[in-house]
């Protein structure tokens, strides 16, 4: 990956940002047929808890010092993202329980964290709100890496996954592994949330991962127009966003989501126009 | 597979089978045999434990007393789950606002059996369209589900459990919410899958009346069997059928003052 090594601060950015606004709308094309987008919102404040513990353990112990805080944001979301399907399960007819419990615990956790480590307010600042210009060498190929493993999962999955989306008791019943294809499915948002964070930041990964297909679906016929204009929008956004905001200097996530509204409400003009 | 078992008459085998999901039984000491060719329908009233009995043999409730063979096979041990189609009481599962065509959705009847990290083939999508074919959908494969109507949306999922080419197809209550109309062109077509195809029917309802014209088997379920043999027994016996019915079962009645339980389609 020496070509890497040779990219300015500006193409490692850039090069991210398509690369999450390819594959986050994928997974909320996903978690919006499932009903359960709401799931990002929990799951990015807890990758926030990892990414503090990440933060304060590289300050307090030598020998983890060089280990990225996203790792840890990683392992940290993996971990909510089972909890929230053993919630699900555990409160069974208020499923919808799952989320704020995992979403103040990571709050919570995270505010005990950030106050312990004593990091600069603007290193957290950029960490919610997003940056493209301090995405670093190993954050990049955090986010290579993590984006081929989730786009790996995604392809060879991806019928039981829909199945599964579109009609758990068939799925299961036509032979699909059901409890398997959910772990796995977690193990998956977990990936995504994780490695769309750092551009995006924590406050906005759910937008991310809702918009582009929120707009899609307005105009879209199947699942597969849902996937295809999702990623268009995805890129639109993240490219739109990413030039917007380094030209008036302010945040990367903001102006992504900007761009994604404007995408949003240009759908659902579409739509208005197509049933008029 | 249990194709060994291929060529055993039995298709269902349940023996004094009992469930209970808490600590009353909803299904108690249930006997019942589904031979090669039959079209079972399988009748009582709302909360009579139809639809525990069919999750009992899908695997997806596990009895407390009693067994379950399916193919000759115990289904402990049964893995022909392609073997089986399944059509549910769509109103329940099938997630209504889900953005897909009639294609994508007849094709998801492929995906177990195809299996992990595969592709639909020419041959697969072949499938799916004879299955729309079958089901008399072709002019709507392109159509987005949500367009459809309540016995068009019942056929494509006939459609979806039919593209694996099953022995055995199950259906849940699957005509609530259709008009009569489209009821009784739906029974028609389930006939002639039975007839011309071979395929064996357990159809689940509580519409009595309707479906004694087109299946060759009924059984009667209100938390014990009452009724188990073919249609023109059936039809003999029906109103005497029916008083045991009700009379062994008038203290659930009246508690749930589900009159609607009662009443026998007089058509």
């Amino acid at each position: 990956m020496e070509w890497l090594e040779s990219l300015t601060f500006i193409q490692r950015g850039v090069i991210a940002g398509v690369v999450i606004g390819f594959v986050s709308p994928i997974l909320g094309a996903f978690l919006l047929v499932r009903r359960i987008t709401i799931i990002s919102e929990a799951l990015s404040h807890i990758t926030l808890t990892g990414i503090a513990a990440g933060i304060f353990m590289s300050q307090a112990i030598a020998f983890v010092s060089f280990l990225n805080p996203l790792y840890m944001g990683f392992l940290f979301s993996l971990i909510g993202s089972l909890l929230i399907e053993k919630l699900r399960q555990w409160y069974k007819h208020f499923e919808e329980l799952a989320i704020p419990i995992i979403l103040s615990t990571g709050v919570g956790l995270s505010a005990i964290l950030m106050s312990a480590s004593g990091s600069a307010t603007t290193e957290w600042y950029n960490y919610l709100f997003g940056s493209i210009i301090t995405v670093s060498l190993a954050d990049l190929s955090f986010i290579i890496i993590t984006a081929l493993l989730a786009i790996a999962i995604m392809s060879f999955m991806y019928k039981e996954f829909l199945v599964i989306s579109f009609d758990q008791e068939f799925a299961s019943v036509s032979g699909v592994p059901v409890k398997r294809m959910n772990i796995l499915f977690s193990v998956l948002i977990a990936l995504v949330i994780s490695m769309a964070m750092k551009v995006v930041g924590i406050l906005l990964v759910g937008a991310m991962i809702t918009l582009p297909v929120a707009a899609s679906i307005q105009i879209a016929k199947s699942f597969r127009q849902i996937l295809l204009l999702g990623i268009v929008f995805g890129q639109v956004s993240m490219i739109g966003g990413i030039i917007s905001s380094y030209y008036l200097n302010v945040a990367t996530g903001g102006m992504v989501v900007v761009v994604s509204i404007l995408l949003l409400m240009l759908a659902m003009g579409i739509k208005k126009l197509q049933h008029a | 597979m249990g194709h060994r078992h291929q060529l055993t008459d039995s298709v269902i085998q349940v023996n004094h089978l009992s469930f209970k999901y808490t600590s009353q039984y909803v299904l108690e000491d249930i006997t019942l045999h589904v031979r090669k060719g039959a079209f079972l329908g399988l009748v009582g009233p709302n909360g009579s434990g139809k639809s525990t009995l069919v999750k009992c043999l899908l695997g997806i409730q596990t009895p407390q007393q009693g067994d379950i063979s399916l193919f000759g096979e115990p289904l402990k041990k049964f893995s022909g789950w392609d073997r089986i189609g399944y059509v549910s009481q769509k109103a329940n599962s099938f997630n209504s606002g889900f953005p897909a065509t009639v294609f994508e959705v007849v094709s998801m009847g492929l995906y177990g059996k195809i299996g992990l990290f595969r592709f639909l083939t020419k041959k697969h999508k072949q499938k799916v369209y004879e299955a729309i074919e079958k089901v008399e959908m072709s002019a709507y494969t392109n159509e987005n589900i949500g367009n459809l109507s309540g016995g068009q949306q019942q056929r494509v999922f006939i459609a979806r459990a039919l593209v694996s080419d099953p022995d055995l197809l199950i259906l849940d209550e699957p005509t609530v919410g259709v008009d009569v109309h489209s009821v009784q062109q739906f029974y028609t077509m389930l006939k002639q899958l039975n007839q011309e195809h071979g395929i064996t029917l357990v159809l689940i309802t509580h519409d009595i009346g309707a479906m004694t014209d087109y299946v060759t088997d009924v059984a009667c379920l209100n938390k014990h069997l009452h009724f188990h043999g073919d249609t023109d027994t059936f039809t003999e016996s029906e109103n005497e059928m029916m008083s045991t019915l009700y009379g062994h079962d008038v203290h659930m009645l009246t508690h749930n003052h589900d009159h609607s339980a009662c009443e026998v389609p007089t058509s």
